[in-house]
């Protein structure tokens, strides 16, 4: 069933006073950021816990998506009793900025114009998102967030809050994720970016208000995207060579193996819920994530005098933010004699094993974490 | 938080050989028993580095604080004298690289308490004398053959001594564990101390920095 992202109410919103300042100078205004909150905020307002949604996350980590219908993307972690338990935690969860959910992106209307931004949105970056959530958590009056946890993007989000604002994270819990977006991570993108400006649909970005979407391309885009969130064994294991009907060859061109059936089925569903603008800018902002830049690629440089504590998740089969990534930051984490925890989980489901209900140790390590973190931080005896 | 006490003797001497608050690096840290009858009862701020991931698990669902790494390869990274303490129970004899990894203890740690095997032992050189066969050393409870050992650089606490004698390490405090645990104190690791020496534990410090010392 498809629902059309307009008639969904995204409250709430916080509408930020003055200019967004982004990475590229650009100033944005009348910036708008929807969010979920799960749980209580405690009367010294010390029990924040921030969650950064992947690249096409969205803020309904818990409960029921209105959009799709569906249980939260992180549904079977956070919530009363669980490894995020909102009895104990205030979790937040923001769209980011140019998503597609409620936050200011290339969907939303231009104030200037009056009309959708379009292609005329500016680029920017993982930064970016980061400081629109700065601002968000100045509006709740939170000056510190207990803690900051995020995957893929959302771990580039995570290391971006410990690295630009230390003193406001307690706690940084980047899973899956790397200092720097890899070459092949950029070539993976441009593929998905170069599907969806081949769709006739594309009308260069201004297909809003003329009935169509490049739903073509952006499932394309995802197909090719999803191959690279799973793992080689992930896929034997679940398709093999099997064949839908009857188990014979058709000797036809269509999709006919179950692993084609079901990527498609992965594509279509995908058009639905996301917007291929903010598929295009979200990607950009990806790419352009190099921690390590602004220190002349010395990456330790970049944690100095940090005093966030660390936690650093990796999947044995991801092989998009391999281990090693997180092992570069923990090397330079180390230079800082910083206080840092690190795991590489074995799992067999790829990048989005951290998405599994069944990553126990995953969760037993988060628990185990946030647990001796709250004891540190006091809010726990 | 209830702290188990060590089973270990080793562990039990060690904890009672640091001093309260500072930070500790506890390398090869198994699953934290160590490190956290540090915490809750010297108050340190620790760390440790595992290279087991079951292990490392155990650690964190004590709400450690553990990384998954390797003490051959890991320990350049820190800077110097980044801890009160760095420890290495019984991991000595692991190391692919011990005399590097030494070096390294006393380079990020103002001290180093280091516990090993002590291959000197009288009857491990029994078993070498009189029945030709390679002295067995236990791993955590387990006796393990020479073919299957993780024990791939055992010494004798002489060896040891003049290890950390070409390092410009001194020797602040050693102690024999007995296998009952038994302690008893250690001096310059004469004959007599290597031979009936079942486990060594040192607490080392070195002044200033011997550049390839040896």
């Amino acid at each position: 069933m498809e629902i059309e992202a307009a008639t969904v109410d995204f409250e709430p919103i916080f509408a930020l006073d003055g200019k967004l300042k982004l990475q590229s100078q650009v100033e944005l205004a009348g910036t708008q950021c929807a969010y979920q909150t799960y749980g209580t905020l405690n009367a010294d307002r010390s029990n924040a816990i921030m969650i950064c949604h992947g690249l096409t996350g969205d803020q309904y980590v818990a409960g029921t998506n209105p959009l799709t219908g569906r249980a939260g993307w992180w549904d079977h972690v956070v919530g009363p009793g669980l490894v995020l338990d909102t009895d104990q935690y205030f979790v937040i969860c923001t769209n980011v900025l140019g998503g597609c959910l409620g936050t200011t992106g290339p969907s939303t209307i231009n104030p200037d114009t009056g009309q959708p931004w379009n292609m005329d949105f500016p680029v920017f970056t993982v930064a970016d998102m980061v400081d629109l959530q700065v601002h968000l958590i100045d509006a709740l009056g939170i000056d510190q967030l207990f803690a900051v946890i995020g995957a893929s993007m959302g771990g580039m989000m995570a290391l971006d809050w410990a690295a630009r604002h230390p003193e406001r994270v307690f706690a940084s819990i980047p899973v899956a994720a790397s200092w720097r977006h890899t070459a092949q991570n950029i070539a993976f993108h441009e593929v998905g970016r170069r599907a969806i400006t081949a769709d006739a649909d594309w009308h260069d970005g201004a297909y809003r208000g003329l009935g169509v979407k490049p739903e073509k391309g952006l499932a394309a885009a995802r197909m090719v995207a999803h191959i690279t969130y799973l793992s080689e064994t992930a896929f034997q294991e679940k398709f093999g060579r099997e064949l839908p009907r009857d188990s014979k060859l058709s000797f036809v061109l269509d999709p006919e193996f179950e692993v084609e059936r079901y990527l498609d089925h992965q594509g279509k569903t995908f058009v639905q819920r996301f917007d291929a603008a903010s598929y295009m800018y979200l990607t950009r902002a990806m790419d352009y994530f190099d921690l390590a830049a602004r220190h002349d690629g010395d990456l330790s440089a970049v944690f100095k005098g940090v005093g966030t504590r660390f936690l650093l998740v990796s999947f044995t089969s991801d092989w998009l933010f391999p281990t090693a990534e997180s092992r570069t930051i923990v090397r330079a984490l180390n230079a800082n004699a910083a206080d840092v925890s690190f795991i590489e989980i074995p799992a067999d489901y790829g990048h989005d094993s951290f998405l599994i209900e069944s990553a126990t140790d995953f969760h037993d390590v988060l628990e185990g974490f946030l647990d001796g973190s709250a004891r540190r931080r006091g809010l726990k005896p | 938080m209830s702290p188990s006490v060590p089973r270990r003797a080793d562990l039990r001497l060690i904890a009672e050989l640091v001093t309260p608050g500072g930070r500790v690096l506890d390398v090869g840290c198994g699953d934290g028993t160590l490190l956290e009858t540090l915490e809750t009862e010297k108050q340190v701020e620790g760390q440790g580095i595992e290279i087991r991931n079951n292990r490392v698990e155990a650690c964190m669902r004590r709400g450690l604080t553990v990384i998954q790494g390797d003490a051959d390869t890991d320990l350049p990274d820190f800077p110097d004298r980044a801890f009160d303490y760095v420890i290495l129970s019984q991991a000595l004899q692991n190391m692919h690289r011990p005399r590097e990894v030494l070096d390294q203890l006393l380079r990020i740690g103002r001290r180093a308490i280091v516990s090993f095997p002590n291959l000197g032992h009288w009857r491990a050189r029994l078993t070498l004398l009189w029945r030709g066969r390679m002295p067995i050393v236990e791993t955590n409870g387990m006796p393990r053959s020479w073919y299957d050992t993780p024990n791939i650089h055992l010494c004798t606490i002489r060896d040891f001594l003049l290890m950390c004698e070409t390092l410009g390490i001194t020797v602040e405090e050693g102690h024999a564990v007995g296998r009952d645990g038994a302690l008893r104190r250690l001096g310059a690791g004469t004959a007599w101390e290597t031979l009936w020496t079942h486990q060594a534990v040192y607490v080392l410090t070195r002044s200033r920095r011997v550049p390839n010392g040896g």
